[in-house]
């Protein structure tokens, strides 16, 4: 049993705003929705499978599924990943048509920390006190900058990795973001103005971080046969992966992540390798998430990744491996604190050829989604999606 | 520059053993009798056999960092880290007493209690 082939990707949507205090987190999930449908020309009435994550109002789909008015549906999954939800429920949604439980699946993703001022980064969190580890962590000041923080310091000292490699990140996003007009930080940034930046958490600047931003987005993924009777073009759903990685006890290595097990469930479900990939979406919470899931995915080796990211090798037109045409997190927007989505989004757009002109891909036939939600430094869920061009 | 007050950590049914302890300013590292391994986070079940059988051994107090982070954006700052203990398991915790810029992976460091606002103290570790 494999979902390859099983269903399309027929319909996305971003929202184009990055502050929104005039609007409702439910307004903005169901702007999006009613985006993703027109780009696939279906309607809410066909709609019959309904997925969202953590960021939906209320607990599960209920809340969502009425304010939407959706009243067709024989399949919901309200899979909660943190930031990489949507790259999995894209691969949950492919899984369930295949299986026949829905046709028509439409996938939310929405919120506004900007608007509600939250300091999402730098302050302590404590989420839910049933949390066992809860009285472990909360009081050592954990963040999320911190924790990623302390990845991206192990893997310097392990691999020799540098805060100027990692800025190379940074750089060739803001070489993306020049070109979309939505972009929160548009300007092109080099590796100087990166390490000039304030520090945040040691070894991690103020650039090595991804912006706070309002919006959302929505993907629609149907059936092949539907798929064949809309206009869009086809991307096809090939190859999902999906895991958990923790600290396991307190045996744990904070340089690798769970893509390296997403990746390789992926790529062997899609029978693809890394050197077939022309377009890859990595999450950008912060440069260290990108660079260590390129090592996990197999682009680089486990430790070459600094060397692998310098000198623009992710920038469109000029290296070997196009990443984040958007600007992704760390320059064009990270709604709701969840970058999975607009992962998928850019993806989309280069297999039908409509990401900008001067990022867009040449031949873009095969791309690949991956996203880590949740913290690096403690315990993550990744998932990896690749997408084919019909 | 003041230190960053530290939160009471929440203590469950699971964890209580581990805080009464500490309120009595002894380290102890959950260990398995079955398999004989520590763990941590500190719970009543070992995570790597499945056995409820967990002791409460002193621990040495030894450690040394893994990692570390200074949170430069905060009132106060503060270094958090993973330290390895002696013991095995590798464990969050703050790095205190010490001048922040001159911590480094590798290096020893030693347990010492640190007060909370309004709960048991929590295990910290400063340059051995
Ligand atoms: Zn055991």
């Amino acid at each position: 049993m494999t979902i390859k082939g099983k269903a399309y990707i027929a319909g996305a949507f971003e929202h184009p705003t990055r502050h929104a205090p005039d609007k409702s987190v439910a307004q903005l999930h169901a702007e999006v929705a009613l985006g993703a449908l027109a780009d696939a020309g279906l309607t809410r009435d066909d709609v019959d499978g309904y997925f969202c994550a953590g960021d939906a109002p209320g607990p599960g789909p209920a809340t969502m599924a009425e304010y939407l008015n959706l009243t067709k549906l024989r399949h919901v999954d309200s899979t909660e990943l943190g930031g990489t939800s949507y790259v999995a429920l894209a691969g949950h949604a492919a899984a369930a048509i295949a299986l026949g439980k829905c046709d028509v699946a439409l996938i939310t993703l929405a919120g506004r920390p900007r608007s509600e001022g939250m300091a999402t980064g730098t302050t302590p969190r404590l989420r839910d006190p049933n949390q066992p580890e809860a009285g472990f962590e909360f009081p050592y000041g954990l963040t999320t900058a911190n924790g990623y923080a302390m990845c991206a310091m192990r893997h310097m000292h392990q691999y020799g990795t540098t805060s100027e490699q990692l800025a190379w990140i940074k750089v060739a996003a803001s070489h993306h973001a020049q070109h979309n007009p939505n972009a929160m930080l548009p300007d092109v940034v080099t590796v100087a103005d990166v390490v000039a930046s304030p520090l945040i958490a040691d070894p991690l600047h103020r650039l090595d971080c991804c912006v706070i931003s309002d919006g959302g987005g929505a993907l629609v993924i149907v059936r092949p046969e539907i798929a064949k009777s809309l206009r869009r073009p086809g991307v096809k759903i090939v190859g999902a992966g999906e895991t958990v990685k923790h600290l396991a006890g307190g045996t744990f290595d904070l340089t690798t992540s769970g893509a390296a097990r997403s990746g390789a469930a992926a790529f062997a479900e899609a029978g693809v390798k890394p050197t077939d990939i022309k377009y890859v979406s990595i999450y950008d919470s912060f440069t260290i998430t990108v660079l260590i899931q390129l090592e996990d995915l197999g682009f680089c080796a486990k430790g070459a990744g600094g060397k692998f990211v310098s000198d623009g090798n992710l920038i469109s037109g000029a290296g070997k491996l196009p990443f984040n045409t958007d600007g992704g997190g760390l320059c064009n927007n990270h709604p709701a604190n969840r970058g999975g989505m607009t992962k998928v989004i850019e993806a989309v757009r280069q297999l039908r050829g409509e990401a900008h002109p001067a990022v867009q891909v040449k031949n873009c036939d095969l791309a690949l989604a991956q996203g880590t939600g949740m913290q690096l430094g403690t315990r993550h869920c990744s998932s990896t999606l690749i997408m084919e061009r019909e | 520059m003041a230190a960053r007050p530290i939160p009471a950590p929440i203590v469950t049914v699971e964890s209580e053993p581990f805080w009464n302890a500490a309120r009595e300013r002894r380290f102890v590292v959950p260990t398995c009798a079955a398999c004989g391994k520590a763990h941590w986070y500190p719970r009543a079940m070992c995570p790597f056999c499945g056995t409820e059988k967990i002791e409460w051994r002193a621990a040495s107090g030894a450690g040394t960092i893994y990692s570390f982070s200074v949170m430069r954006r905060a009132k106060e700052r503060y270094a958090i880290a993973y330290v390895t203990l002696a013991e095995g398991p590798t464990m969050l915790t703050n790095i205190v007493d010490c001048d922040f810029d001159t911590l480094r992976i590798g290096q020893s460091v030693r347990a010492v209690f640190g007060e909370t606002t309004d709960g048991p103290p929590v295990p910290l570790f400063r340059p051995a």
